[in-house]
């Protein structure tokens, strides 16, 4: 069973041992609307936490996704690059991002769990 | 409301527009051109054409009726009112359009020896010498084409000018409120880019320059007045931060409209900013025709400015147009970031513009642009939610509390607007506000218009709150065209007819 942490940034989590799966949360699609784009990274990318790892662009805006964990990308969505839409439909199961492997699980720990992020954007509105 | 259908699909005389290619029939045209000589074949090798070209055939009054049904759906400043936030749109004085179309100024060529466009070289020169003075800064490049081209023209400047000294700064520092095509720039250039959050007052939160300030840093990137429609009251300590930490001060003069003949740039710190000629000084633009960036200097940077640059010598005036001859005179130009030297249409009206306004009507213009901004604020306060409290500068932002629970979107209130007869204005930009309406009247617009639009958003904003919003999510009801799928149109464009 995995563990699910988000960012303030709207950004998941889902962490498997040393594995992290990656996208944005259900909230985020919501707010950017109907999204037409998503730029992934390519695996084998060495990631600092909160570096821009992804580009999200809706009919409305376009967003940078930040990685909520320093590692290195192990694999892509690559449904995404088709059907973006999957993110308006999915974002917080089939519409992950992208996987890596977590060079510091210690940095989980800032992270919100579920109950913390709702309340965040219960505050947001 | 019941849709209206019409056999013909036109609307009274609002004609549906087909494409060129849907109409016509193979081997109709409108000019009788005589038979052509025998054609030699061979002559193309393999290259001669084995296909129809597949180009529409029509008759003359077909091709001419399909452009003006065209010209007849556009909406442009000359239409009508186009509060189009963070753009500008402000009447372009007809005076301006005669100037460019003078014989001497219109016909002329860009490789025309240099000897025959004396008074086109001496017009740039003057332009250029307006601009130095407005600004007091000590040079100007010329050649940008455009906004974002004359932000990229002086981020290459101060990167030239870095690498000279040895300095290799990486970071590009933007502030939330800066125009959109900053970072955009800054990456063009190679930079890293990294944003400035603004404070509560829609300003730069300079506690937070302060920690994002360092030895890598190459440049800020500011916009004054920003897109929030706000003066950057703090503008000389920032510059004054900036310097202490080596780095470049780069302005975005995009909203130089509502400071001109007010605030001299050089007075504030600033090393190089772009003056949109096709916003401050009023020349067409937003497809009526191209920008231009003049980007002005200062004398650190100057000698970095693209080629070509005017000089003028004992035969008149001529263009530096080599890096060796530039060498020669002093200069170390980044390199070339255009084909000629500018948009000379552009360079003829904004001319114009500024010598039928002289620097009185000038200075009384950015005041009326200011005036005209803040008459909206104040008017539509208690309508919409404004999201700073004024005074603003030459455009004023609302944000979308005031449509909250009524079922209706900041987009839905736009398309609205359109059914009234009016340009919305910008939505969703800048992004620090939630759904954000950013109105800029510019000072061409007399007090009946702007009362006219304050009536029609008053009444919107009271139907929005009576309940109807079913009527928001139909607009448009009276164009050619209903509400487009944008989703379907980005997801899977068609570029090509069949």
């Amino acid at each position: 069973m995995s563990e699910v942490r988000f960012t303030s940034d709207h950004e998941w989590i889902a962490i498997d041992g040393d594995i992290g799966t990656i996208g944005i949360t259900d909230y985020a699609q919501s707010q950017l609307g109907d999204i037409v784009y998503v730029e992934l990274p390519d695996s084998g990318r060495a990631l600092e936490k909160g570096e821009e790892v992804a580009v999200v662009e809706s009919v409305k805006a376009a967003s940078e996704v930040y990685s909520p964990v320093s590692g290195t990308v192990t694999e892509a969505n690559a449904a995404l690059a088709d059907q973006p839409a999957l993110v308006n439909v999915s974002a917080e199961e089939g519409a992950w991002f992208y996987r890596l492997r977590l060079s510091d699980p210690a940095e989980t720990a800032s992270l919100m769990d579920r109950a913390a992020y709702d309340a965040f954007v219960k505050g947001l509105d | 409301m019941s849709e209206i259908v019409t056999l013909s699909g036109h609307r009274g005389l609002a004609l549906e527009e087909p494409l060129l290619f849907e109409v016509g029939e193979p081997g109709r045209t409108g000019v009788d051109l005589p038979e052509p000589p025998p054609f030699d074949r061979d002559r193309l090798g393999g290259c001669a054409r084995r296909a129809p070209v597949g180009l529409p055939c029509l008759s003359e009054p077909q091709a001419v009726r399909h452009y003006t049904r065209l010209s007849q759906k556009n909406y442009g400043i000359d239409s009508g009112f186009y509060p189009l936030g963070s753009c500008t749109m402000k009447h372009n004085p007809r005076l301006s359009e005669k100037m460019a179309r003078l014989p001497g100024f219109a016909d002329i060529h860009p490789l025309q020896p240099p000897q025959t466009a004396q008074g086109a070289l001496a017009a740039i020169e003057a332009l250029a010498d307006w601009l130095k003075g407005l600004t007091g800064m000590p040079a100007v490049a010329m050649s940008p084409a455009a906004g974002a081209h004359g932000e990229w023209c002086g981020l290459m400047a101060i990167r030239a000018c870095l690498e000279d000294r040895g300095q290799a700064r990486r970071r590009v520092l933007v502030p939330d409120s800066a125009h959109g095509t900053n970072p955009a720039s800054a990456a063009m250039c190679g930079y890293g880019v990294e944003s400035i959050p603004a404070n509560a007052d829609g300003r730069v939160d300079l506690d937070r320059l302060k920690a994002a300030l360092g030895s890598d840093v190459a440049c800020l990137m500011l916009t004054n007045p920003n897109t929030c429609g706000l003066f950057e009251r703090d503008i000389v300590e920032i510059a004054r931060l900036v310097h202490e930490a080596g780095a470049f001060f780069y302005c975005d003069g995009a909203n130089f409209n509502a400071i001109v003949g007010r605030v001299r740039i050089a007075d504030l710190g600033i090393d190089a900013m772009h003056i949109n000629l096709h916003k401050t000084f009023s020349t067409p633009h937003g497809g009526g025709g191209p920008g231009a960036g003049p980007t002005v200097l200062s004398a650190e940077l100057a000698p970095y400015a693209p080629l070509p640059f005017v000089v003028r010598d004992e035969t008149g005036l001529r263009l530096v147009e080599h890096a060796a001859e530039a060498a020669r005179l002093g200069a170390k130009p980044f390199g070339r970031i255009k084909g000629f030297h500018g948009q000379f249409g552009v360079f003829v009206r904004a001319l114009a513009y500024i010598m039928s306004m002289g620097s009185d009507g000038l200075h009384q213009a950015s005041a009326d642009a200011v005036l005209n901004a803040n008459y909206l604020l104040a008017r539509l306060s208690a309508d919409l939610s404004a999201s700073f409290p004024g005074p603003c500068m030459h455009e004023c932002l609302f944000d979308d509390r005031f449509l909250k629970d009524t079922g209706v979107t900041t987009l839905d209130f736009a398309k609205a607007l359109i059914d009234e007869g009016f340009h919305p204005m910008t939505m969703y930009f800048p992004l620090v506000v939630h759904g954000a309406l950013l109105m800029e009247p510019t000072e061409t617009e007399s007090r009946e218009t702007l009362d006219q639009f304050i009536a029609v958003i008053q009444g919107l904003a009271a139907k929005a709150r009576a309940g109807q919003a079913e009527d928001f999510r139909q607009a448009p009801r009276f164009t050619p065209r209903r509400r487009l799928d944008e989703t379907l149109a980005a997801r899977n464009p068609v570029l090509r007819w069949r």
